[in-house]
């Protein structure tokens, strides 16, 4: 398993588009720091810059990246190696690739500049999103024999996660604003991987008081340390789960 | 005025002929028995040292001078001073430690009924009310420290609090850790000037029902709710700052039921909410400076007349809010960073109206759960829906003249 | 040395293998043949656990492979395209198989040697030619050692002088006592070294059987010629 892990990275760090992303990151985030004037508007524009990119790119990226390698992971799979193996040695190598990404183009920066609370958060939600975003890459992998439907349902489920779900989020709110609506919406939001990751960003800026000036009782509780704790170990049940789903499923699979 | 200082100084001049000047050391009951063996016009010179006295009621005209800070303790028991003569002045002491009673309101010093009292540069520390004026006229409270560091605002009281009062001057205090910094109710025709009111548990500055006031050149800063300003007409609030006001349910200013009132060139900065307006009629907003608040302005439907013009609005999440679709306040020619329209004749003013709303906070406004969407993609592209095809935010609420470039204020 | 017992797979409604039943042993060359879609990818892919069977069972050496991955220690493939990590080298999968075989200490360099793989090991897998990258797939089929080597379309894409390489050592290795299995369309390529034929078509199992025993019932002497005429007398029981 390590050495599939390893080569994957030997891999991919030589891979042209993984070395744009991590440019691309840093150019946003030295110019986003570089221009805002306080720490909570640069945060704040690195925290979009977080939820709308890592998603999408992760999961496309990874998607591309599994069925391209699908011969190779066949010919991987005719040695003497498990499945399952095979299967969390590629995902751990590829959100591995990703997450180092994320941590040079991001991470550093925002670590050195700010150094808060609120900088940590929003690189582990980062760290966080781009693993939950490649296993459910992985998850598209094993289910879609088709690398066209594959790429498309990554495209939707990025699409899904990072507005489509808000959209619907919004509607339910809108229509039942007449009862008390605190507590479905917390187990809304912990559906959306996307939504944790801006909550626990957000709760750690200036920015909270806003979500909490109605006294609402999401704001309340995750705002608290438990609920950090919770937003975290939700966030990791969004990788755990696909990625288990995803061997259940690869092991039964005709390859 | 001239003529006034001239007759006052030769008041004191020979008033000083006939007063005397007792020396107070500290010793048991010594201020007790300084006050009541005293003249009227005798001035008290109370030398340093701590003075275990409670309750001192001066009945008569008298003049208590600290010498280097003498320190009048109340043992957590009892009030300070209680003062219910006319021109009494108290000045240089540092009266601290009351009681605490859920039934009667104990301050450090009281002023019941009197008229033209001065307290200036005392301090005032841990009392449950600091300087507590009841009916009282023309008195100036001037370069007073009062600080309590209370818990909560149910066992506080407030730093200076006037009731039913006239013409009282309060000037360069230092208010902090009360429930209320100052608090009004029935004062009228006073001015409120270079106060510093902060991390107050409650308000910065309440009042209520206190018309014809003036507040100049205060600071408002982390109190707990900001400034509340209620049932109230003729107000007049300018070159305050309102900073820092940043909690869950703060403002850095609520209007509510104020009439004919005008706030001019203050600086709003940080406030979870910079102005709250609620019922107010023919409120004038004008020059001032908003900036990095949540939400600018929140203008409620029941609020008419009011003008805002010549502001700035920089680097707020929100500029506007309103829970009507109706707006019967007009805003004009300020300054808003979120405008992006044009100016071809380059007369620095806007060809295009900004409307100031948008169309999240009509939602949160309405909804308020809809804050759980905070910062997310969705919200940001119903706001550039919004652009191209209004349909949500009102659109009498509309800046016809923004300026393109920030206000000199 | 692998038998196969009422194997049948479906992929949804196709049968793509229906029912078959077929011993190999030491020392055969087996070509599986048959026209496109006939099963010849999906047997290879049973025996290599890569697809798992509806019915039936594979024995390798006697032991079921269901559920058992260790076997495949013994078997070597060679993957119809061959496609590697874009940015490794040769050297790199050819390191990254052996790391990957830790159980195999005793590597069968000779085709890397032949094909001169060392002179070009440097190079990234994306600039090679599908040539080069199909003797990189032929040298990690037979790198371990294995007893039974699985090949699929093995010549295709090959220059005629890898090619020739390929089947001597394909025969050499027979002649050790191997176990070979090949599909290829090239049937003229087969000639020289395969011992027997399996003839698939519809998923079903036509025959199998010796070369020489096709030729002597078909009284053609060129295997591909065998095969038409095989194809032909099945085609006519169909329509019959």
């Amino acid at each position: 398993m390590k050495t599939i892990i390893k080569y994957v990275l030997i891999d991919l760090l030589k891979n042209r588009t993984i070395l744009i992303y991590t440019l691309v990151l840093a150019v946003l985030t030295i110019s986003v720091t570089g221009m805002s004037d306080n720490m909570s508007k640069g945060m704040l524009s690195l925290l979009n810059i977080t939820l709308l990119f890592v998603p999408i790119i992760s999961i496309l990226f990874a998607t591309i990246y599994f069925f391209n390698s699908a011969e190779f992971t066949e010919l991987l799979l005719a040695q003497p190696i498990r499945r399952k193996s095979m299967l969390l040695a590629s995902y751990t190598g590829i959100a591995t690739a990703l997450g180092l990404a994320y941590l040079a183009g991001v991470g550093v920066t925002v670590c050195i500049l700010y150094n808060s609370l609120a900088a940590i958060a929003l690189v582990v939600g980062g760290v966080l999103l781009t693993l939950i975003f490649s296993a459910l890459a992985l998850l598209i992998f094993v289910v879609f024999k088709d690398k066209t439907r594959g790429i498309g349902a990554a495209i939707i489920t990025a699409l899904f996660f990072t507005l489509l779900f808000d959209g619907l989020l919004l509607a339910f709110i809108y229509s039942f604003s007449d009862y008390p609506i605190d507590e479905p919406l917390l187990a809304f939001i912990s559906l959306n991987p996307v939504d944790l990751a801006r909550i626990l960003v957000l709760l750690q800026l200036d920015a909270a008081v806003m979500m909490g000036y109605s006294g609402a009782l999401f704001k309340k509780f995750m705002g608290s340390a438990t609920g950090s704790i919770y937003t975290a170990v939700c966030m990791l049940c969004w990788m755990v789960i696909p990625l288990i789903l995803a061997v259940r499923v690869f092991r039964k699979k005709d390859i | 005025m001239k003529h006034a200082w001239i007759l006052s100084w030769l008041l004191l001049v020979t008033g000083s002929v006939l007063a005397t000047t007792i020396v107070v050391k500290p010793g048991p009951d010594a201020l007790r028995k300084a006050i009541s063996s005293a003249r009227p016009g005798d001035t008290l010179a109370v030398q340093p040292g701590l003075y275990r006295e409670h309750s001192l009621q001066v009945d008569q005209r008298l003049t208590i001078l600290g010498n280097g800070m003498p320190v009048i303790d109340a043992e957590y028991k009892y009030p300070g001073f209680l003062i219910t003569a006319d021109s009494v002045t108290i000045q240089g002491l540092q009266i601290q430690h009351t009681g605490r009673s859920s039934i009667s309101d104990i301050a450090g010093v009281r002023v019941s009924n009197a008229g033209y009292v001065t307290l200036r540069n005392n301090k005032v520390l841990d009392c449950t009310y600091g300087i507590y004026l009841q009916n009282a006229q023309h008195c100036q409270v001037e370069g007073n420290t009062v600080h309590s560091g209370i818990k909560n605002e149910i066992n506080g009281g407030n730093g200076i609090h006037a009731w039913k009062c006239d013409a009282l001057q309060i000037s360069s205090n230092n208010i902090s850790g009360h429930r209320d910094g100052i608090y009004f109710e029935f004062v009228t025709n006073s001015g409120i000037e270079n106060n510093l009111s902060s991390t107050n548990q409650r308000y910065g500055l309440h009042f209520m029902f206190s018309h014809h006031d003036t507040y100049t050149k205060n600071i408002f800063r982390e109190n707990g709710a900001g400034v509340a300003v209620m049932y109230t007409r003729e107000v007049t609030m300018t070159d305050n700052t309102f900073i820092q006001n940043w909690g869950d349910a703060s403002y850095g200013l609520l209007l509510k039921e104020i009439t004919d009132s005008h706030i001019t060139h203050n600086r709003f900065i940080k406030n979870t909410i910079a102005i709250h307006m609620e019922g107010t009629t023919r409120v004038s907003v004008q020059r001032n400076l908003f900036q990095d608040n949540g939400w600018a302005l929140r203008v409620m439907a029941s609020s008419s007349g009011s003008q805002f013009t010549g502001n700035n609005f920089i680097g707020n999440s929100f500029d506007v809010a309103t829970n009507g679709t109706l707006m019967l306040n007009e805003f004009h020619r300020n300054y808003w960073d979120k405008y992006d329209g044009y100016d071809l004749n380059r007369d620095q003013v806007g060809d295009v109206p900004h409307y100031p709303v948008s169309v999240y906070a009509v939602i949160s406004e309405k909804i308020p759960s809809a804050m759980i969407l905070y910062r997310s993609f969705l919200t940001s592209i119903m706001e550039q829906v919004e652009k191209v095809m209004p349909s949500i935010i009102p659109d009498q609420l509309k800046d016809d003249q923004p300026f393109m470039k920030k206000l000199e204020l | 040395m692998i038998r196969i017992h009422h194997l049948t797979k479906s992929f949804k409604k196709f049968r793509a293998l229906d029912d078959i039943n077929l011993q190999l042993e030491r020392g055969q060359a087996v070509s599986l043949l048959g026209p496109n879609g006939s099963g010849k990818t999906t047997l290879i892919k049973s025996i290599l656990g890569l697809v798992i069977p509806e019915k039936g069972s594979i024995h390798i050496n006697g032991q079921e492979i269901r559920s058992h991955w260790s076997y495949r220690s013994k078997i070597g493939y060679m993957p119809q395209i061959g496609r590697y990590p874009e940015n490794m080298t040769i050297r790199q999968v050819l390191a990254m198989l052996r790391e990957v075989r830790k159980d195999c200490r005793q590597y069968d360099e000779e085709l890397i040697r032949q094909f001169d793989l060392p002179a070009i090991d440097h190079k990234l897998m994306r600039n090679l030619s599908g040539g080069t990258r199909q003797k990189v797939s032929a040298c990690l089929a037979f790198l371990f050692s294995p007893d039974i080597l699985i090949l699929d379309e093995p010549t295709a894409g090959l220059d005629p002088l890898a090619s020739e390489i390929l089947k001597d050592k394909i025969a050499r290795e027979r002649a050790n006592g191997k176990l070979v299995l090949i599909t290829s369309h090239v049937l003229s390529d087969l000639e020289d070294i395969t011992s027997h034929v399996v003839y698939l078509q519809e998923g079903k199992l036509i025959c199998f059987k010796t070369v020489d025993e096709l030729k002597e019932s078909t009284g053609q002497h060129q295997l591909n010629k065998v095969i038409a005429a095989m194809m032909q007398t099945h085609l006519h029981e169909n329509n019959y």
